[in-house]
């Protein structure tokens, strides 16, 4: 009984939304785990999300926000413990919270240290159009919104309803001690393609999402305090 | 170009490449005037370093002159001549800004790879493997130069490049590991290893106050280079049965205060633990030899300074870290922050406290790195420093 009580309990998404999650998510979670970049992961997390939430009927990020789009249901506004993937990575920059807040702020920016992220047009104060590259030459595109945002601290956001893809997460900046700059964390949750079947994806694709994360990290730092990122390519080599 | 390439274990070749380019805004490209192999370029030949890739240009001690500046380059103009310390440093990160500039955040590439092995990331280095960031390096006619509005310095006209060529690498490094024995008056400093590192830091030794320096080597060229000062004793370690007694009975029982270990990975040795390391090297069970530093932490008096200049790159055995802990021993160690001593070394260079080209034994054109690499590796031909004009 109990057993079913928890069941109907987290069953926040209706019945046509459940299809095309199970549909739309397989190969969106297929084709981000490729990338090694933020969009990707979240590309990857959303498609596993999509596909969890069709087969299950429950959606953590809804509920993590306290929605529900399926007529009966409770309201739950945590994810248990234990349950859904959580990625945390955090970089220490030496600029100020404001310079780094701003910059990551103006959304246009983050295509310039973001992989793989076309661009992100700015609607108004709180929405966006982000556009990523898909698979041959194809693009995946949806609208987020600000929910959450305190100047030089924390920027909050998730997906709109409707969009092509739904994700959430947040991104916070704190002083480092001793005059170090500013500690950028950022924080993604989604649920993994159905338990097992996804460690399965993930180890195939041999991709690691809490990297891709830490790897644009590492571009935002070296594009704020040198104003160019490390690379190598188009150097000279003996290689033909 | 030409340019040294890496071709495998063993190999190296000229080989015909495109000229560099500027990519980044803050490159420049310098045409190089002089370049050298350096010891540790040896650890890679040997392919004791992983992560090269075939075709990778070589070298990172070069200086020459500025060909070409990116767009943020204010304070070079074409035409400066100019060496280039071998770590690439961004000049703005925590690290740099607190004179730790081998430990630079921002320039590695690869960091991630770099990270995997040592849990942080590290500089990137001229020609010095993918793990640390695959830069085409400086034995080459021309040499994209990063971050350069830090990295170079500027040459005063009136010095020839063999005298102001080794503050890339050698000089600062020999010195560096001098530095950090804090040598105290009446210190007797001993030295493992009397190649080009640990002649500059036998000569540092001196400079900074040393009361005796010992050099521990078995190569009697090198073993001559360093007594060539008329004050450096010398220890041939193949000539005597146990290096620790003999060191402890010259020093009146107390054995040497301060202790540098200029080998590296690649230490030869008669004793049993040198022919373990070296099969288990060869069977890939170790990455690296390490008899010298075995003997170095044995023979320094207790409460000393063990200097370490000399390369590690992976895992060692049987380090004894009892005899370290037990005696209380400070351990210091590190790729070179260059960029520190580059302008006082070069003071020093022009007051004529020293001449750093008293080691080269063989100039060459680029043509012949390939037999000149074979030389040096097999301390064949006296050889002890290969610098090459291309």
């Amino acid at each position: 009984m109990s057993e079913l009580a928890s069941d109907n309990a987290q069953k926040n998404v209706s019945e046509p939304e459940r299809w095309i999650s199970v549909i739309g998510g397989s190969a969106l979670a297929a084709y981000g785990l490729k990338m090694r970049s933020i969009p990707g992961l979240v590309l990857s997390a959303v498609g596993g999300a999509l596909v969890w939430r069709g087969a299950t009927g429950h959606c953590n990020v809804y509920e993590s926000l306290g929605i529900s789009t399926a007529e009966e249901g409770e309201r739950n506004v945590s994810v248990p413990y234990g349950r859904g993937v959580r990625v945390e990575k955090s970089v220490t920059i030496n600029a100020s919270p404001e310079q780094v807040y701003s910059f990551w702020r103006n959304f246009e920016n983050l295509p310039r240290f973001m992989h793989n992220l076309e661009s992100v047009e700015v609607r108004d104060s709180k929405r966006s159009h982000w556009t990523a590259k898909g698979p041959a030459g194809s693009s995946v595109d949806w609208e987020a919104e600000i929910i959450n945002e305190v100047p030089n601290e924390l920027i909050g956001w998730r997906s709109v309803d409707g969009s092509q893809v739904d994700n959430a997460g947040s991104v916070h900046f704190t002083p480092a001690s001793g005059g170090r700059g500013t500690e950028v964390r950022v924080i993604l949750r989604y649920d993994p393609p159905a338990g097992t079947l996804g460690a399965k994806i993930s180890k195939i694709l041999g991709e690691d999402p809490a990297m891709n994360v830490q790897e644009d990290l590492r571009r935002l730092k070296m594009l704020l305090e040198t104003g160019e990122i490390a690379t190598t390519e188009g150097q000279s080599t003996g290689r033909k | 170009m030409k340019a040294v390439c890496w071709w495998g274990k063993g190999e190296v070749r000229v080989v015909d490449v495109p000229d560099p380019k500027i990519i980044n805004p803050h490159d420049a490209i310098v045409r190089v005037t002089l370049t050298a192999i350096c010891g540790s370029d040896l650890h890679l030949y040997d392919g004791y370093v992983p992560t090269m890739m075939r075709g990778d240009i070589l070298g990172h001690e070069f200086m020459g002159e500025v060909m070409e500046v990116g767009s943020e380059v204010k304070n070079l103009k074409v035409g400066d001549r100019v060496i280039v310390p071998f770590p690439i440093s961004c000049g703005r990160c925590w690290y740099c800004k607190s004179g730790l500039w081998a430990l630079c955040d921002n320039t590695n590439p690869n960091a991630w790879m770099n990270e995997a092995l040592m849990g942080y990331a590290t500089a990137g280095i001229y020609g010095y493997s993918h793990l640390y960031g695959g830069y085409a390096g400086g034995q080459a006619q021309y040499v994209r130069v990063p971050f350069a509005d830090v990295n170079p310095m500027k040459i005063p006209a009136g010095l020839p490049d063999e005298k102001v060529l080794f503050l890339t690498d050698i000089f600062p490094t020999g010195y560096m590991a001098a530095e950090a024995c804090e040598i105290q008056p009446g210190d007797v400093v001993a030295v493992w290893g009397a190649g080009p590192v640990g002649l500059f830091a036998i000569r540092s030794a001196w400079l900074l106050g040393a009361e005796r320096v010992i050099a521990i080597d078995r190569f009697r060229e090198r073993l001559r280079l360093a007594q060539s000062d008329g004050r450096t004793e010398i220890l041939d370690y193949a000539e005597t049965d146990d290096v620790f007694d003999q060191l402890k009975d010259i020093t009146g029982g107390r054995g040497p205060d301060r202790c540098i270990d200029a080998v590296g990975m690649e230490a030869h040795g008669t004793f049993v633990d040198a022919v373990m390391d070296r099969m288990k090297q060869a069977m890939k069970l170790q990455f690296d030899r390490a008899h010298a530093l075995r003997q170095v932490l044995h023979c320094c008096r207790k409460g000393g300074t063990v200097s370490i200049p000399g390369v590690y790159a992976g895992f060692i055995d049987k380090i004894p870290f009892g005899t370290a802990f037990g005696k209380g021993l400070t351990l210091k160690m590190g790729q070179t922050h260059v960029h520190n001593y580059t302008r006082p070394l070069l003071e020093r260079i022009e007051r004529g406290d020293i001449d750093p080209s008293f080691l080269i034994t063989h100039r060459v054109t680029l043509e012949e790195a390939p037999e000149m690499y074979q030389t040096f590796r097999d301390k064949q031909d006296d050889c002890i420093k290969v610098v090459m004009k291309p």
